[in-house]
């Protein structure tokens, strides 16, 4: 198992390198998974004027599946057979390998287009449980091996995939002579495709995804003072949405994309406010003279987590929008802060602080269990992937600003670093709408 | 010390040319990309950032004490202990100086800059460096000077003067820069 697993790190590593001209970001493994669904994907075969493939479909497949923690594929080299469409599949062959489910496909060119068409059989029924033929183009091909990942994971797994979503996220870079320069980046989720929306030499904060995944609020420094910003992804064009005196921070959509919650201190200290974007009218939902922030939606949209010190350390509660009630949440280590809520509301994930170390935990919302899932110095910005699967965060490692997901179960690792500079504040998108 | 009235000599003058190059621009309106470029440039070069003057404008008190190095008001930065905002004793007397010094110069302004060190999440950390900036504006105009001298910014975690990941960092950047500005 540990050779299956080394090989098929070096697999993907020169899957990463084949590609290497626009991956600015890298996969490592940095633990292993017992338990994953062992699954063979057969590289594609390729009808097309070029000798190769634009994207290796397989590899991209095979690479989403890994990282998910849910599947252990198999390594190409021990293939015994490479077919492409089920006619030619002697399931034997994949039965002595202990592979459960097999991925076969083509992809072709049809003048200007691409059609992808893949089967995905179960190995021991012999059957087929899904398959597609897909058309797309050259630039989408990517993106289109991402769906196939979802609707693969969807199948054997029963819920959702989240590999055809994307990341956005803060980089910073010093150049020689120590001058800062800040982007806001949007990758593809396995970190691939990274563009940059924004470049600033002031700071940018806290990006945030509209439910519908087409824009991003953010916090930039751009004025000379932390300002509020929302921006369309797809086009760039961008507007201030909230420039109070003293801080405008933390932006949070609201479920139904109308409002955003946000951090205002015009009144005194931090406090949570709901900006309601038709109207641009502002409702003060916390009047402590503690630091209240980092508000996130509940997701009925009915309250508001937030982190306060009300009570010394930081900590987080609740409060009702309609009612105002709050009620605190955490109570375990003087440090808990930048919570948000797995898409079914279950688990509440945050930045967990104790002894001078932190990491990021989750806390089952019925049992109030405390469970820390990373193990670093410096943990912070916790994301969920739209389908609760995973969380992204930001981590230190070797004096840079690293990003790296975990599985919510804590068992699977894996890193996305960046080439050069820092990156942090992940906020992984939601589903395309 | 020796050391920092050298680099702060230097950087004063650093400011005060950069300031002949933009006479009559107005730098509190125009000013943000400006203004903050010129703290980065103070932030970085000597790691205290009591360069960061702007006395520019006026040169109504750009003589005598605010540019001697061996009086107290070249003193610019005031550090706190983790997730505080407690002003320590040993700063009291430099804030209360520049609180005399506002108190005599009523165009004389300021801003306060709040930071924090790296640790625990980046928007409560932008609270603290606030909560830091206000703490300091207070004991400011307890002592004398006027509100209206005194803004407050926090940059929390987002501009850091020392870059490595322990205690040794930490503790310088967590602080509140004292900017003089052109009245």
């Amino acid at each position: 198992m540990r050779i299956a697993l080394k090989s098929l790190l070096a697999l993907i590593m020169s899957v990463s390198i084949w590609t290497n001209a626009q991956a600015a970001l890298t996969i490592e493994i940095t633990q292993g998974m017992e338990g994953a669904l062992p699954v063979a994907i057969v590289p594609f075969d390729w009808e097309g004027p070029l000798p190769e493939a634009p994207v290796d479909m397989a590899g991209v497949i095979t690479s989403d599946l890994y990282r998910s923690g849910r599947f252990a594929p198999l390594p190409e080299k021990d293939f015994l057979a490479r077919p492409h469409e089920g006619s030619q599949i002697n399931f034997t062959n994949w039965r002595i390998l202990d592979v459960d489910n097999l991925v076969v496909g083509r992809l072709r060119t049809v003048g200007d287009e691409y059609v992808v068409q893949f089967q995905l059989f179960d190995v021991f029924r012999t059957t087929q449980v899904t398959g597609y033929s897909i058309r797309t183009n050259e630039q989408n091909l990517r993106h289109t091996a991402h769906q196939i990942s979802d609707i693969i994971y969807e199948a054997l797994i029963g819920e959702p995939g989240a590999f055809a979503t994307r990341i956005a996220y803060v980089t910073e870079t010093r150049n020689a002579s120590g001058k800062r320069r800040y982007s806001l980046q949007v990758a593809d989720a396995d970190g691939f495709n990274p563009q940059p929306v924004l470049n600033s030499s002031q700071p940018l904060m806290s990006p945030s995804w509209s439910p519908d995944g087409k824009k991003l609020a953010y916090v930039s420094f751009e004025n000379g003072r932390p300002h509020i910003f929302i921006q369309n992804v797809r086009t760039g064009s961008r507007q201030l949405v909230s420039s109070h005196k003293g801080l405008n921070g933390a932006p949070a959509w609201s479920p139904d994309g109308r409002r955003l919650a946000i951090v205002l201190s015009k009144d005194g200290s931090p406090d949570i406010y709901i900006l309601n974007l038709d109207n641009n009218r502002l409702q003060r939902l916390t009047r402590s003279y503690a630091i209240d922030t980092e508000p996130a939606w509940t997701p009925d949209g009915r309250s508001i987590i937030f982190t306060s010190d009300r009570g010394g350390g930081p900590q987080i509660y609740r409060v009702g929008i309609a009612d105002g009630r709050e009620e605190r949440l955490t109570f375990e280590g003087p440090y808990n802060a930048r919570a948000s809520l797995s898409p079914d509301g279950q688990l509440l994930a945050m930045v967990h602080g104790d002894n001078g170390i932190y990491n990021i935990a989750v806390m089952e919302m019925d049992t109030g269990a405390l469970r820390v899932l990373t193990d670093a110095r410096l943990d912070e910005s916790p994301s969920f992937a739209p389908n609760g699967s995973m969380i992204l965060y930001a981590t230190e490692d070797r004096n840079r600003g690293v990003l790296q997901a975990v599985s919510v179960d804590g068992r699977v690792r894996q890193r996305l670093f960046l080439q050069q500079g820092d990156a942090r504040e992940p906020a992984w998108s939601p589903y395309d709408k | 010390m020796k050391t920092l009235s050298k680099v702060m000599i230097v950087a004063i003058s650093v400011v005060l040319l950069a300031a002949c190059g933009t006479t009559g621009s107005k730098r509190a309106s125009t000013g943000a990309d400006r203004g903050v470029t010129e703290v980065e440039v103070g932030g970085e070069t000597a790691g205290g950032g009591a360069e960061s003057m702007g006395i520019g404008g006026s040169g109504e008190f750009a003589g005598e004490r605010l540019d001697d190095p061996s009086s107290i008001l070249s003193k610019r930065v005031i550090y706190f202990d983790f997730d505080s905002s407690d002003i320590k004793d040993e700063y009291r007397d430099i804030i209360k100086a520049h609180a005399t010094y506002l108190a005599n110069h009523p165009s004389a302004s300021i801003v306060l800059e709040g930071h924090a060190d790296e640790r625990g999440s980046r928007e409560y950390n932008i609270g603290l460096g606030e909560r830091r900036a206000k703490a300091v504006s207070r004991f400011l105009t307890l002592q004398g000077a006027s509100s209206s001298q005194v803004e407050t910014i926090s940059y929390g975690e987002e501009r850091p003067v020392a870059f490595g990941h322990d205690e040794s960092s930490w503790k310088l950047n967590r602080r509140v820069e004292i900017v003089y500005q052109g009245s």
